[in-house]
């Protein structure tokens, strides 16, 4: 489970976030939506140790992150996993070296063990035989679904994605949302979505927080967000005609 | 004060980068492809500036030597001492600083504008260990051994084109430059060669480290790699002459 208590940064004389509080559970796509300069890739990277916060705390069941040794720190990193915006592949390397990189780190396995363990993942991802393809070889969709495989090599306990759809075409966006969403039930890991994208907010989403601002302007579930009478947040989701009039049809109905 | 802060941060990076690995087997992959790059990735350039500065250096003293009481092998000694002294650990290691610098610079540089660098801070990499240590020690063994390959590349060129267009025959040329040769000469020219060696990779690792932008912010930061390391070797180069000869 993470919690974040009060988080606020600064940068300079500007607050980019004003006192988040939030829990994301295991087992759940927990999304952070927002527009552009929100302060939701800076609340993500307080949350994965990117960008340390000016007050509050993150809570990694229940560790604050922020005031543990560099070695327990080191424990918990490697229990995330994250999947970068631009999927951040190492681009000298091939597929099978960026998936193996984090075990040659942080485990003792042989090294059968650990090619055994890149390929079950690849195999997870729908990437098997593409082992020896570097990156600048894959389109959008397969580097994401490589840096998805690099994320939970090491069985991670907090999956984080930054903007998992930006670049991509809805079909291939569905999938991997649809990838994202089965890692997260199979793993029970705490997953945390950074995204803009109101498909996958309505297709996958478990918990969603909407910042605005800064601020924690609206937490609630898909459904809650049809009903929702907060006018930034309608501003923000149903921000075409077509889209208000598919909140009023879908709200009547339920 | 901007100095001040540059230098206090590059001071930190050195304090994060001298850490031990995470992992010996990826260090020393990443070790030996690092020396690739610098050392045989280089050497054509190397082998095409020093034959061509020995070959230079041999004219240009034989047009200057003109009285006919001092004897040609004096060319073979002047060209010696100053490539050893000057033209081979300096001027090549300012051309090899536009070369390494710049690559190094704009390779770590794409890696942080395209949060790679972030990508291992969140696995609990360390990022500067990982990423600029086999790039300084690849640097501390490929730069001085490439100077050397400098040094005997600007004498033959010398003795070769002295030999050629007759200004002085190759004995001659030999004579001339073991009459002078002292030992230290060559230690002075490693020292140089290690110092600079550090600075070129360690400078060019601090620009590309701390990009913040894209593409354009990454061709600035290897641009000023280039400059500051030029600068830096330069000034060296007269601290180390004035504390050593």
């Amino acid at each position: 489970m993470i919690e974040l208590k009060n988080i606020r940064k600064s940068f300079g004389d500007q607050e980019v976030l004003k006192g988040i509080s939030a829990t994301f559970m295991p087992g759940k796509v927990n999304m952070i939506i927002g527009a552009s300069g929100s302060g939701k890739s800076v609340l993500m990277k307080t949350m994965v140790g990117l960008i340390v916060p000016t007050s509050g705390e993150v809570l990694l069941n229940g560790q604050n992150f922020y005031l543990l040794e560099d070695e327990a720190k080191k424990e918990i990193r490697e229990k995330i996993g994250m999947l970068f915006q631009g999927s951040a592949l190492f681009s000298s390397m091939s597929v099978e070296e960026n998936v193996i990189l984090p075990l040659k780190m942080f485990s003792n396995r042989s090294k059968s063990e650990m090619l055994d363990r890149v390929n079950t993942v690849l195999e997870r991802v729908g990437l098997s035989g593409n082992n020896r393809k570097f990156p600048s070889e894959l389109s959008g969709g397969m580097q994401k679904r490589v840096g998805i495989a690099r994320a939970i090599v090491l069985n991670p306990s907090y999956l984080f994605c930054d903007e998992p759809n930006s670049g991509l075409d809805p079909l291939t966006s569905i999938k991997i949302d649809a990838l994202i969403q089965e890692i997260t039930q199979e793993f029970n890991i705490a997953t945390v979505v950074n995204t803009h994208d109101m498909n996958s907010v309505m297709e996958i989403g478990d918990y969603i927080l909407f910042a605005h601002n800064g601020e924690k302007a609206w937490e609630g579930n898909k459904t809650d967000i049809l009903l929702s009478d907060n006018p930034i947040l309608n501003q923000f989701v149903f921000a075409t005609q077509f889209l208000q009039e598919f909140k009023s049809a879908r709200s009547k109905k339920l | 004060m901007r100095f001040f802060y540059h230098f206090g941060n590059y001071l930190m990076l050195l304090q994060r980068v001298f850490k031990k690995p995470e992992s010996g087997s990826l260090f020393r992959e990443s070790f030996v492809r690092s020396c690739w790059d610098i050392g045989i990735g280089s050497a054509g350039i190397v082998a095409i500036v020093s034959l061509f500065t020995g070959m230079v250096t041999t004219v240009q003293t034989a047009y200057q030597l003109v009285a006919s009481f001092i004897p040609k092998s004096t060319i073979g000694a002047i060209v010696s001492d100053s490539s050893i002294l000057e033209l081979a650990p300096t001027i090549m290691t300012l051309v090899l600083a536009g070369k390494i610098g710049s690559n190094i610079a704009s390779e770590i540089g794409t890696m942080k504008v395209s949060e790679q660098i972030d990508a291992l801070e969140v696995m609990g990499v360390n990022s500067a260990s990982f990423l600029i240590l086999p790039k300084i020690c690849a640097a501390l063994i490929m730069i001085p051994l490439l100077v050397v390959f400098a040094e005997i590349l600007c004498l033959v060129g010398g003795m070769l084109v002295g030999d050629i267009t007759g200004i002085l025959t190759s004995d001659e040329f030999i004579q001339g430059a073991r009459s002078t040769f002292m030992p230290f000469t060559f230690y002075f020219s490693m020292i140089k060669a290690f110092t600079y060696s550090f600075f070129i990779a360690s400078v060019a690792s601090y620009q590309g480290y701390n990009i913040t932008g894209g593409a354009r912010e990454v061709g600035e930061a290897s641009t000023k790699a280039v400059v500051y390391c030029c600068v830096i070797i330069l000034l060296s180069d007269y601290i180390l002459a004035q504390l050593l000869l």
